[in-house]
């Protein structure tokens, strides 16, 4: 296509016990776009995304991103690589203040995946402090900055997950259904984040479920079904492939 | 310079504290513990307990076997005396730097698991190294009587600079002998440096991730950070405090015996510090002065004085109360020790500061802001 | 080769005390989900047990002496034998093992207590905090013996016809040097006994099933409308029976004082790591092994390579089990991992 390929699936299998949860997958994500996975439950979305940032290895096949090989390495070592992850269920640090949720990702950023900053002050670190506190006010969040984020609301706690990963600048964000649970006009609004994002030339893979969120955002959208692709193509493309619409599309267009 | 650059709310905890530790010894008075050899079990456990926080308040990681670097850090400082010089300065910075090299081994092993692993395997190379210590090690520990400084041990420097003392050997600091009065403000200075660099560390980045570690280490690796060294160099740190505790007591008193290793110790540093609050800057202070405090006061009691205490009450009764009392005191303090434990768990997970924090809570009733 | 069968029988009767005192606290561990640090303790009541029970039948009374005539002289005689005569002395004899008929129903008491007064309220609480409580508790009962028997060990003996050795080597028709103290051959069968009954209990009943399911998937159980918790009770108080026989039987090989428990408890702890947490055969199977290893680390002929191996062995183990196989010989996947 020309385009610059960011991350690159080839060949992956996995099955769990007898389950086989991927077979054969081969995508490519393209800079810059916003590709959409969709699927029918148990499909083997998450176990992609879990793939994709050392959670689960594969049985076969390789994850490249940028050209570097990420099957096999550390967690920490994908992240520092640019590849960032949003939870579908909140994976905050629930005793620690909202700020610093949002503070934590940011010093992952600066300093890389150690260093012994045991004898500077947390009160100096005014570039990470107001990191933290612009990406907390594109989410909505700043006002709630001093509490503690176990007490939040669950819909703001899936917004503080959002702001976590967007605090890093990841090089590719991958979102696990980011609006599940959300009210409409949660929804709205994080859609209108994610666009934002997408202009400053974010590449991100979504998983979603709400076909509303996907054709609002989706450049490409890849259609998993058993562990397998059984389409990819544009929004249009896959709004009227029979195959999908049989798999999926029809039964759930209206959720 | 650094502390300048504090927060005028630590400048000021940091003043009064120091302010409150070096006037122990007045105000300790009307406490019936304003005497040098309490008091620098104040200053010492105290010290263990504001270390052993910074592994154990921070990263949630519960060690039972920080007693092992207390041991090793004793037997170093009087290795040191007996070897190099009676000055308590190489003692010191021995003791804490072996202390810190066992920590490294056995932290860097037991941190490759987690919660009761993490604990039982800590327990292990505690047990490991008091066993060693009464059997094949007694060449260096000279085991169940355990290690002395004698008159003619060799103490190179001393003799290079013809430093001599009379009478039997103590631990000094360029010719001011470090018992009573000034072993107490030695180990209060060391007390308060700790405590400054315990500080210094709560309030820094590093402090804050292993606070994170503790909240959802999972996370930490996803969001770009790699464990384990944090968690190593936190172990580390806490090691060195109890190193250096294991060597003040050294020099307040050249004796080191392995009893100080066992498991059961490792158990009162871990209650000094719930006691006064897990992950609290002050509270393991606290508990440790508290714990030290009323087992001098409590193991003191034996019968008749508590007869005598009890003497207000008629007779029938008196002897009743001090038939019920009786066994947790004097010889019984643990007895009190444990059930103290159990109750702080059960009642009072948080620990004294954070009773104190509800209490006044309460009084001022604000709105609370920082509650889940 | 007589050396090293003698060693595995020194091995097994020690292992047989840690594969008692490890079975109940993997079974608590597996079903109730809590670190018993108390566990150890509960050993050591057991062994109290014990040496209550032969306190009580030596109640003693002052009678004049008739074997001394030369002046007046008094000997204390027990109640039972002025009662009974020999029949009350051959009572007396017995009291270690007739102390299993008080020490069950005072065991399992204790059990139902701790677990209705403290335990319970732990189930949800973090392991840190149940191990702290525990630990605690532990420090509590053994404080309360040491008030009522002193710090002194306190020697229970065996009755006399099993006091003697049993020459184990020629009835196997092996050298007459082996010899083995009978009362040790009569604790590894009681322990091999108390065993097979748990897991027979826990293989051909209706409660041992709810429990084995229980312990390998606690949710499902739930799921199943079945209380599970309701049953936690029991089995904890078997669990604390177990111990306490395992500490009643064990009086006449090392006379007890009040902190046995706390040196049994660490080893057990080491015991059930290396067995698998969680892993019912992996604790005993790991007891037998470790109890066996202990003894022949402290031949003189190991102990002259490895200087110390018999003081650290367990733990060294424990350490390679650890970082090798953190689940343990037995333990499922699964069960603690992070």
């Amino acid at each position: 296509m020309g385009n610059n390929i960011v991350l690159d699936i080839a060949y992956v299998d996995k099955s769990f016990g007898g389950l086989q949860a991927l077979s054969n997958i081969n995508l490519q994500i393209e800079e810059g776009k916003t590709h959409a996975i969709i699927g029918p439950n148990g499909a083997g979305k998450s176990t992609l995304l879990n793939v994709c940032i050392g959670r689960i290895a594969p049985d076969r096949g390789t994850v490249t991103f940028n050209g570097e090989l990420i099957t096999g390495k550390q967690p920490h070592e994908i992240n520092q690589a640019g590849v960032v992850r949003v939870f579908q269920t909140p994976e905050i640090f629930p005793e620690l203040t909202v700020l610093e949720n949002v503070m934590i990702p940011a010093f992952a950023k600066r300093d890389g995946s150690f260093k012994f900053n045991a004898f500077s002050l947390l009160s100096d670190e005014t570039d990470i402090v107001a990191d933290a506190e612009h990406v907390l006010d594109d989410m909505g969040l700043l006002g709630q900055s001093a509490h503690v984020a176990g007490s939040m609301s669950r819909g703001d706690k899936r917004r503080l997950e959002l702001a976590m990963g967007l605090v890093q600048h990841p090089k590719l964000l991958l979102l696990d259904e980011p609006t599940a649970g959300m009210s409409r006009a949660d929804t709205n609004a994080t859609i209108d984040t994610l666009k934002r994002i997408k202009e400053r030339g974010m590449t991100k893979v979504i998983i979603e479920h709400d076909m509303h969120v996907v054709f609002s955002l989706a450049d490409k959208i890849t259609v998993l079904a058993q562990g397998m692709i059984i389409a990819e193509g544009a929004p249009e493309e896959i709004r009227g492939n029979p195959k999908v619409q049989e798999a999926y599309l029809g039964e759930s267009t209206d959720e | 310079m650094k502390m300048f650059k504090l927060s005028s709310k630590d400048m000021m905890l940091m003043l009064v504290l120091s302010a409150a530790v070096l006037t122990m010894p007045i105000w300790l008075v009307p406490f019936g513990a304003g005497y040098p050899d309490l008091m620098q079990k104040f200053a010492i456990f105290g010290l263990f307990a504001v270390g052993f926080n910074i592994l154990f308040g921070l990263t949630g990681y519960l060690s039972f076997g920080h007693a092992a670097f207390l041991g090793v850090g004793s037997y170093t400082a009087i290795w040191s005396f007996k070897l190099l010089s009676m000055n308590v300065l190489p003692a010191v910075m021995l003791g804490t730097i072996v202390a810190g090299l066992f920590a490294v081994l056995i932290g860097y092993v037991s941190l490759r698991r987690t919660g009761i692993y993490f604990s039982i395997l800590t327990l292990a190379f505690a047990q490991m190294c008091y066993n060693l210590a009464y059997s094949v090690l007694t060449p260096i520990t000279n085991g169940e009587t355990g290690l002395r400084v004698l008159r003619d041990d060799p103490r190179v420097l001393d003799n290079m600079f013809g430093v001599v003392q009379e009478g039997s050997p103590v631990g000094s600091l360029f010719g001011v002998n470090m018992q009573g009065y000034p072993g107490f403000y030695f180990c209060a200075v060391m007390l308060l440096i700790g405590f400054f660099i315990s500080l210094l560390i709560f309030r820094s980045p590093f402090g804050m991730k292993l606070i994170a570690i503790k909240s959802n280490q999972n996370r930490m690796r996803y969001t770009g950070f790699n464990t384990r060294p944090y968690l190593l160099i936190a172990f580390v740190i806490s090691g060195m405090y109890a190193g250096l505790s294991g060597t003040l007591m050294a020099v307040t008193d050249p004796l080191a015996g392995a009893e100080r290793m066992q498991w059961t110790a490792s158990g009162e540093v871990v209650l000094m510090t719930i006691l006064g609050g897990m992950g609290t800057l002050t509270g393991p202070l606290f508990g440790a002065v508290l714990i030290k405090y009323f087992e001098n006061i409590f193991s003191a009691f034996n019968e008749s004085s508590l007869l005598e205490i009890f003497s207000f009450l008629p007779e029938p009764l008196q002897h009743f109360v001090v038939t019920i009392v009786h066994p947790f005191v004097g010889e019984g303090w643990h007895l009190t020790l444990g059930a103290l434990f159990m109750i702080i768990v059960i009642f009072l997970p948080g620990g004294l500061v954070e009773g104190f924090g509800r209490l006044s809570k309460k009084f001022k009733s604000k709105p609370t802001q920082k509650s889940e | 080769m007589d050396a090293i069968l003698l060693q595995i029988l020194n091995g097994l009767d020690k292992g047989g005390a840690y594969a008692l005192i490890a079975l109940g606290l993997t079974l608590v561990f597996g079903t109730l989900g809590v670190v018993n640090f108390a566990h150890g303790a509960l050993f050591m009541l057991g062994a109290f047990c014990a040496v209550t029970f032969q306190k009580i039948l030596t109640i003693s009374v002052k009678v004049k002496d008739e074997s001394v005539t030369f002046f007046d002289a008094y000997k204390e005689v027990p109640y039972l034998e002025i009662w009974w005569g020999d029949t009350g002395l051959a009572i007396i004899d017995w009291a270690v093992p007739l102390s299993i008929f008080m020490a069950i129903p005072v065991m399992l008491l204790i059990g139902l207590l701790m677990e209705r007064g403290l335990i319970q309220y732990f189930y949800k609480r973090t392991h840190a905090e149940q191990i702290l409580v525990t630990f605690g508790l532990a420090i509590v009962l053994q404080e309360i013996v040491k008030s009522f028997f002193g710090a002194n060990p306190i020697p229970t003996p065996a009755p006399d016809i099993v006091a003697g050795s049993a020459a184990v080597g020629s009835w196997l028709g092996l050298s007459d040097n082996i010899v083995y103290p009978y009362w040790r051959l009569i604790y590894l069968a009681f322990s091999l006994l108390v065993i097979f009954a748990v897991f027979a209990f826990l293989q051909f009943t209706t409660f041992g099933m709810v429990v084995r399911a229980g312990m390998s998937d606690r949710e499902t159980v739930g799921l199943l409308g079945i209380n599970i918790e309701r049953r936690f009770t029991i089995v904890f108080g078997i669990a604390t029976v177990v111990a306490g026989l395992a500490g009643v039987m064990y009086t006449p090989i090392l006379p007890p004082d009040y902190h046995i428990g706390m040196d049994f408890l660490v080893l057990s702890f080491v015991v059930v790591v290396v067995g698998g947490m969680g892993s019912l055969p992996g604790a005993v199977s790991a007891g037998f092994l470790l109890g066996i290893l202990q003894s022949f680390a402290s031949m003189n002929e190991v102990k002259s390579i490895f200087p110390g191996i018999d003081q650290i062995i367990i733990y060294l183990v424990a350490v390679v089990v650890l970082l090798v196989r953190p689940r343990g010989l037995m333990g499922r996947k699964g069960v603690m991992e992070d």
